[in-house]
């Protein structure tokens, strides 16, 4: 029988998950898309590692060990459907990305609903190795696969991505048609400026 | 049928692909969206974290120690 965690290994677990907190956030965000839904994940993430926090090995990757608590609790709800393929806008659309080709800057909106025009499991892939910076080996672990799936899993989100990006055929936001889009990116534009005097 | 001498010996040239950990491997050049994604991410991270979390974890916390 394992001692119980002393007073020290706890404060350590608590110091340890209340960092990882910002990189859940990011993590379910990618994954559900909506920042509400996202933060009720990372509520029920943080409840379920604190209740197995005798399963957590001190020394080994607190954001890997709660990225399979959060991805498993994800994977649930989205059994239940609870999840849509929804998303807010309200902040990504503010943020410019470097730009983008000729067509204009790329943002971050643009970005988020087309990484949610992925699969899911091609979508977590990529947001695990791409954007979480986690190698290949490790997105296994927290995907609980083959090494030789996730990277299989990358290409194709990353091949889908660059053709998506490549045709312009980046969803558009509820309206449709490019002519409206443009406007609609025009009047961001002179909103973000006016707003960084 | 080829004619000639097959003087190419099975010359056991193991290609061990070296795949740079974190390298850019599925994609050729890495795409102008690689830095989009890495930034949609980063900028989450980056957002001030809502109390709830701080709270829930105390109330945990204090939970555990009764």
């Amino acid at each position: 029988m394992a001692d119980a965690p002393g007073p020290s290994a706890s404060v350590a677990f608590k110091r340890e998950l209340t960092q990882v907190i910002p990189h859940l956030r990011a993590f379910a965000r990618g994954l559900c898309g909506r920042p509400d839904m996202a933060d009720d994940l990372v509520q029920e993430t943080l409840l379920k590692a604190w209740a197995a926090q005798e399963r957590f090995e001190p020394g080994t990757s607190m954001r890997a060990w709660t990225f399979v608590i959060l991805r498993n609790a994800y994977l649930t709800d989205m059994r239940r459907n609870r999840f849509r393929a929804d998303y807010d806008e309200t902040v990504a659309e503010r943020i410019l990305v470097a730009p983008a080709a000729q067509e204009g800057p790329l943002h971050l909106s643009d970005m988020h609903r087309a990484l949610l025009t992925l699969p899911p499991e091609r979508r977590e892939a990529l947001l695990l190795v791409g954007a979480g910076g986690f190698s290949y080996e490790e997105a296994a672990q927290i995907c609980q696969c083959a090494v030789g799936t996730i990277k299989s899993r990358v290409g194709r989100a990353r091949a889908a991505l660059t053709a998506m990006m490549d045709s312009g055929a980046l969803p558009r936001r509820s309206t449709e048609d490019a002519v409206a889009h443009d406007a609609i990116m025009d009047e961001l534009d002179s909103t973000v400026q006016a707003g960084s005097e | 049928m080829g004619e000639g001498k097959s003087k190419r010996m099975a010359k056991d040239k193991r290609k061990s692909p070296v795949v740079k950990q974190g390298q850019d491997t599925g994609a050729p050049n890495a795409p102008e969206w690689a830095a989009g994604l890495r930034r949609l991410y980063d900028a989450v991270v980056e957002e001030p974290l809502p109390d709830s979390f701080s709270q829930l974890l105390e109330q945990l916390d204090r939970n555990g120690e009764s």
